[in-house]
């Protein structure tokens, strides 16, 4: 700072706060329309979490109760709110670190030098995550059907007994997550390799200098130098996959058994299909603050390594 | 010429078009906007020409809207206040937009109308419209559920007219599978996704399903657990299949004889007819639901879509003009002949067409006996998600029927709770 005597102090404040007006101004349509379209609904979903806001409602505002916290109280009460909570903690503590493995591993192979026609690999691993859903669910219910469905048939072929994947209440949701994982980690690779990327070559030739083995290299350089990517990528993955939807909700709409209920889903049915709102809203408050939780604990466990 | 120029001259014309479109229309013809679901709105559109025609100062936009989306867009155009002047409404839909005073009340209209009248429909359905003395919609077209069955299977099992009572139904399922052996086949398709066989089979018992002015839920009744014990049974006994994933294509597991009963309604008709070719093609057929015994007339529901008016709306009596059209004979004939659905008019129904379709003549039949589920908002909620839930938990012996029953009948009360408010509200006001 002192090697530029020449700006008074005076003169630089002034710089600093028209820089700040000009910043504003530049924000500003940004800043309003996240008002408009964030900040606002977000409180008007609040509030209406506190009454019992439903069809009834959109007739006229006297039809609305304000209700206090009995839509949480019922919530806690819900059987079928639990039963959503604990099929989408089961997703995402199964699918979310299998797919964070997944796409690693098929980061590290797509990086590697023998590899040839690295593109054409990627593209094929990248296409299902821009292949809408629908279309894929349509394949997958093939796959999994019980009579004719494709892997049934390996199966039967290795000697194992056919599954009823999608209609079996224990095997819905695993079926889910392998959907799932085949369907996302294709996003998660391409992080993973650009992450890959950046680890600088010398490193890895000082290690072989030094005798290091592949899986040494591997535990001492390559997972350090990837450590911010992973905990960008587990928590998008986690917020992603807390917010599971679209796969349960075309392969088995929740069932068998509402297995495959997931928290989403659920808030759906009660906000958009039943026209419970305000019990939906209260639903995604507590949605949010379970990922709100879950990424504060993911930061804190990655900072401490 | 450089790429910059041929842009330029893009941009202009574009503009050029977009301007002319958008520009006013000089003439004085009210539009009237008409709201349609599913496939109806693409074949509504040709009976739009004659109607046109007839008044050369209306314009009819129809806006075609899917079934699956079409509830969330109504409610959101309420919302918005934007609803069109007339719409097609599922009439079991009705009370909701009763309730949201979205729909006028037609009484009036009626009564002063040459070309319609209530004892034109049938009784049932017409029923369907009506909400304490008002009537919120005229029928557009209907449907009800009937018994689809396999001739040949059902006569190999002794049985070459189709079931007339719950007895005769059950001892014929067990027939059928009892023929089956052991192989992977059932009599009757149960699933526990669709919530129509048990609330027929519950009105057919003599249960009213809600009681006390529809404020509480009555699914402990004795007739309630008669009707649902039955049907369970036919799970618990594997003379149904369980889950609902076995079966894809439910056309293709009916031609490959996986089951052989099916209580579904008319828009399953083409389905059929196309699966079932060759020397398939006789071996099936529809028939009035069974009843109780053989005293009773086995009841159904009363389905079908009404149409209905915007209370809103800023040209009513033109909207009225084109619901008296499509509701005259020959409109509901040339329908039929577009979509096959169902005519709501009575007359249309001896159409040579229609009358001499023998898929039809169960129909017919069963729309003499046709009843309406409880004429409330939340009826769509404990349908659907109730009584299915506690449907499928009692099919696969997750929980006992009685434990189900009281757990519906609790989680019913509580739906209700919100009705139940209102109506005192209304008193003490």
């Amino acid at each position: 700072m002192n090697r530029y005597p020449i700006i008074s102090r005076q003169s630089k404040n002034f710089n600093v706060r028209s820089g700040l007006n000009a910043a504003y101004y530049f924000l500003l349509p940004a800043i309003l329309s996240i008002m408009v379209f964030f900040f606002i609904p977000v409180i008007a979903a609040l509030v209406m979490s506190f009454t019992d806001f439903d069809i009834y409602g959109l007739n006229s505002i006297g039809n609305v109760r304000f209700i206090g916290l009995r839509n949480y109280i019922r919530l806690l009460q819900d059987p079928l709110f639990w039963i959503a909570l604990k099929n989408t903690f089961y997703f995402v503590l199964a699918a979310g670190p299998l797919s964070i493995l997944v796409s690693l591993g098929a980061a590290i192979l797509l990086n590697s030098k023998l590899i040839k026609y690295k593109g054409l690999f990627r593209l094929s691993y990248f296409i299902p995550v821009v292949t809408t859903l629908v279309a894929v669910a349509v394949i997958w219910r093939f796959i999994y059907h019980p009579r004719f469905g494709l892997l049934n048939y390996l199966l039967n072929v290795v000697g194992i007994n056919s599954i009823d994947w999608l209609g079996d209440p224990s095997w819905a949701m695993p079926a889910i997550i392998l959907m799932a994982v085949w369907k996302n980690f294709g996003y998660n690779m391409i992080i993973f390799i650009a992450g890959l990327q950046n680890i600088p070559e010398q490193l890895y030739e000082a290690a072989r200098i030094e005798g290091a083995n592949r899986w040494q290299q591997f535990k001492s350089i390559t997972i350090p130098m990837l450590a911010p990517t992973t905990l960008f990528i587990s928590v998008i993955t986690m917020i992603g996959f807390f917010q599971l939807f679209a796969e349960p909700y075309i392969m088995t709409q929740g069932g068998p058994l509402n297995r495959t209920l997931s928290v989403v889903q659920y808030m759906y049915q009660e906000g958009f299909r039943w026209w419970n709102m305000g019990y939906s809203a209260s639903i995604a408050f507590v949605l949010f603050i379970i990922i709100f939780i879950g990424t504060l604990v993911q930061f804190k466990f990655q900072r401490k390594e | 010429m450089s790429y910059q120029k041929i842009f330029s001259g893009f941009v202009f014309i574009c503009s050029g078009v977009i301007f002319f479109c958008c520009s006013p229309k000089k003439n004085l013809s009210i539009e009237l906007r008409f709201w349609v679901m599913g496939a109806e709105g693409e074949f509504v559109q040709q009976l739009m020409p004659r109607f046109e025609a007839e008044h050369s100062d209306l314009k009819v936009k129809i806006q075609m809207i899917p079934w699956t989306a079409a509830q969330e867009k109504l409610i959101t155009a309420y919302a918005s206040n934007n609803l069109p002047d007339l719409f097609q409404l599922g009439n079991t839909w009705i009370p909701q937009f009763a309730a949201l005073q979205a729909i006028e009340d037609l009484n009036f209209w009626v009564r002063n109308s040459t070309s319609i009248r209530p004892d034109f429909y049938f009784r049932g359905i017409w029923n369907t419209n009506c909400i304490d003395s008002s009537l919120y919609g005229i029928p557009w077209y209907i449907d009800t559920r009937v018994l689809f069955y396999r001739r040949d299977v059902l006569a190999r099992a002794g049985f070459p007219i189709p079931p007339r009572t719950w007895d005769e139904l059950y001892e014929v399922s067990r027939r059928i599978k009892k023929n089956a052996g052991n192989t992977d086949k059932y009599a009757i398709y149960l699933p526990t996704n669709e919530w129509a066989p048990f609330v027929i089979f519950a009105l057919q018992a003599g249960s009213h399903l809600l009681k006390n002015d529809d404020c509480f839920a009555d699914f402990t009744s004795p007739e309630f657990k008669k009707a649902f014990s039955f049907l369970i049974r036919f799970h618990q006994e594997k003379l149904a299949p369980l889950g609902i994933s076995q079966v894809t294509n439910v056309y293709q597991a009916f031609a490959d004889e996986y089951f052989v009963m099916y209580i579904s309604g008319p828009w399953n008709i083409t389905e059929f007819k196309k699966y079932m070719k060759g020397n398939l093609a006789d071996k099936w057929m529809t028939a009035p639901l069974p009843g109780l015994d053989q005293n009773t007339p086995g009841v159904s529901l009363a389905g079908g879509s009404s149409l209905v008016l915007n209370s809103k709306g800023k040209y009513k009596s033109a909207a009225w003009k084109l619901i008296e059209y499509l509701s005259r004979t020959e409109t509901q004939v040339s329908f039929y002949h577009l979509v096959y659905d169902l005519p709501a008019r009575r007359e249309a129904w001896l159409d040579p067409s229609i009358k001499d379709d023998p898929y039809m003549r169960a129909f017919y039949e069963q729309f003499q006996h046709v009843v309406v589920t409880p004429k409330i908002t939340e009826w769509e909620q404990i349908a659907f998600s109730k009584l299915q839930q506690y449907a499928e938990l009692a099919a696969r012996g997750a929980m006992p029927i009685d434990e189900a029953l009281n757990s519906l009948n609790k989680d019913v009360d509580k739906i209700l709770e919100k009705r139940r408010w209102l109506r005192g509200k209304i008193k003490r006001e």
